[in-house]
């Protein structure tokens, strides 16, 4: 693509001597318009998110602390994650992340099935419901953490005494993860009010004749017909929960003693408190595999339906 | 209709279906009431444990005027905005070229290169930290508003992509061919037709990215130190560590932060919600 753009340029200076100008031919033209067209989100999207995907799958195979001469390591830096236990810690984190925040979708269809009515103001209450996912991740943080305060959240108010959630290996990631659950609950309950609007109601209504209802209706007439939303709410709650990092920052901070820490968050900390690059990238790439075979996954359908 | 409408129920569980809204509302939203409520709290309340009370008297002003002026959260959020505003143009001007691109033209690589910015998305973001910090770094723009902006754009320009390309593949080609047959440029079709027709794609997308551009909170600690670039999700995030027991403060700060997410999201909710659920009624 970009070498044609560069031969439209090389036969600009012959042009006047040939008959056809087969530089002016449609074919020709739609190739370069399509080069240009792309031209800068290609080049930017290569420098920013392709090459350094690259980058850093070289870099986990060198000990590097930033600024002095990388070491060539091979696979040192794969071996010591394997015998790291902060590394189990945050891959069982992931995992409890990955199972828990998939509570998010059917929570999300419960409450847009709640709220999917015709009532005065029901407008106004599905945007309320929904406004939680347009806060940042820090300002979820901070009202949890406030919320889980011993001394004076709410959450000792309702118990009647104070649990550190925060503060208490046992609980930290399990508190991190219900704060994720409000705004991700909100997004999903959006998905399936949209697609609520776009049921079949003939379906329905036949299904109510025959006597359907209940549960029946829901797992047999419903949920079929909103494969759509169930399909996206469950990709979105996947990456979210492989991505959750903003919560745990500024909840946690990863603690205590790295009992809360995932994968995104023990990459980060690594190679920004400790300058461990290398083995911060091979945190990384680790993330990255686990998420490969999601992303495989979705490409391939993505394909088999363009087709 | 389903579940079945309220009108057709027993009027007793009908009225006790409108009651239980509002009831529903306040506990959904309870953790956000209470930080409403606690940033119009006194200091002096606070210190006499009156958390959860009725707050006696407001000090709306007092609270906001001291988090505004007592902590650099102005500059912070001035930052914000001078991160996000450009983040948002600028994917959404690349990501427009790119997918038009992609939807109307055949060539080698097209199915290749769509595929890739739809990886783009899926990628966990530590994946590109440390290149990125160093590019940062190299081109000089680490700490500065212009190296946000210029990362976001790029990852932004992925979604941006996607969305675009599936947009305008399902408009009519034929209205792209009866211009080509107009004897209309390549360019001016972009201008002139796609645009305007993709206008609702644009507003969607635009509010969709300045939300997530806005929350940023990763990109913010990994490409700025100290306050000079910081965005809002960073002076926040401060607040906590320097204003432990100033939780008047924090929430003041907090729905500083919050605002501009909510008000965009309320002002341009239809194309919000469009957006966000591209993709939701149809595989």
């Amino acid at each position: 693509m970009h070498t044609s753009t560069l031969d439209a340029g090389g036969a600009k200076l012959q042009a006047p001597r040939r008959p056809v100008r087969w530089w002016a031919a449609p074919a020709f033209k739609r190739h370069r318009a399509a080069a240009l067209f792309l031209a800068p989100a290609c080049l930017l999207v290569g420098l920013y998110v392709v090459y350094p995907i690259l980058y850093t799958i070289y870099l986990s195979f060198f000990e590097w602390d930033g600024l002095a001469q990388k070491t060539f390591v091979g696979l040192a830096n794969y071996l010591e994650l394997f015998h790291t236990d902060t590394f189990f810690t945050a891959l069982k984190n992931n995992f409890l992340w990955l199972v828990l925040f998939l509570l998010a979708p059917p929570a999300g269809l419960a409450v847009a099935l709640y709220l999917n009515q015709q009532v005065r103001g029901i407008r106004l209450v599905k945007s309320l419901f929904f406004a939680p996912f347009v806060l940042s991740g820090v300002v979820v943080g901070l009202i949890f953490s406030w919320f889980y305060d011993p001394t004076f959240g709410l959450l000792a108010l309702i118990l009647g005494h104070g649990v550190p959630v925060l503060g208490d290996p046992r609980y930290v990631t399990y508190g991190i993860i219900f704060a994720a659950l409000w705004p991700q609950t909100a997004y999903c309950m959006i998905l399936f009010l949209t697609g609520l609007t776009s049921i079949n109601s003939e379906q329905v209504e036949a299904a109510r004749m025959e006597g359907a209802k209940g549960w029946k209706m829901l797992i047999h007439v419903i949920l079929p017909q909103l494969r759509p939303s169930t399909f996206m709410a469950v990709v979105v709650t996947i990456i979210g929960a492989l991505r959750s990092f903003d919560l745990i920052s500024v909840m946690s901070g990863g603690g205590p003693f790295e009992s809360s820490t995932v994968l995104a968050y023990y990459s980060y900390d690594q190679a920004i408190k400790y300058y461990r690059q290398g083995y911060s990238a091979a945190v990384a790439v680790v993330l990255f595999a686990m998420m490969l075979v999601y992303i495989v996954y979705h490409l391939k359908r993505m394909l088999r339906t363009e087709q | 209709m389903y579940p079945m409408p309220v009108d057709k129920w027993k009027p007793w569980n009908r009225r006790l279906y409108k009651l239980s809204l509002p009831l529903a509302l306040v506990i959904w939203l309870l953790p956000m009431i209470a930080v409403l409520v606690t940033s119009l709290r006194s200091t002096e309340e606070l210190m006499e444990g009156n958390y959860w009370g009725w707050p006696r008297d407001l000090s709306l002003w007092a609270n906001y005027h001291e988090a505004l002026t007592a902590s650099p959260m102005l500059h912070y959020f001035w930052n914000s905005v001078l991160i996000t505003v450009p983040s948002v143009i600028g994917s959404i001007a690349l990501a427009a070229m790119a997918g038009f691109a992609l939807s109307t033209y055949k060539f080698k690589g097209n199915t290749f290169l769509f595929a890739t910015f739809v990886a783009c998305n899926f990628v966990p973001v530590q994946i590109l930290m440390i290149p990125v910090r160093n590019m940062s770094l190299d081109f000089g723009v680490f700490n500065t508003v212009q190296g946000l902006v210029l990362f976001h754009v790029a990852f932004q320009t992925g979604f941006c992509t996607l969305f675009l390309r599936n947009f305008i593949k399902q408009l009519p080609f034929e209205l792209i061919e009866a211009a080509r047959i107009e004897g209309a440029g390549e360019w001016t079709i972009f201008t002139k037709v796609i645009l305007p027709l993709i206008r609702p794609a644009l507003a969607a997308l635009g509010i969709l990215v300045f939300t997530f551009v806005w929350n940023d909170y990763f990109w913010a600690l990994c490409l700025t130190q100290g306050d000079s670039a910081a965005p809002i999700t960073v002076g926040v995030a401060g607040l906590k560590g320097q204003w432990t027991t100033a939780w008047n403060l924090v929430s003041a700060g907090s729905i500083l932060a919050a605002l501009p997410s909510v008000l965009m999201f309320f002002l341009m909710q239809k194309h919000f919600v469009a957006g966000l659920t591209f993709g939701a009624t149809k595989g």
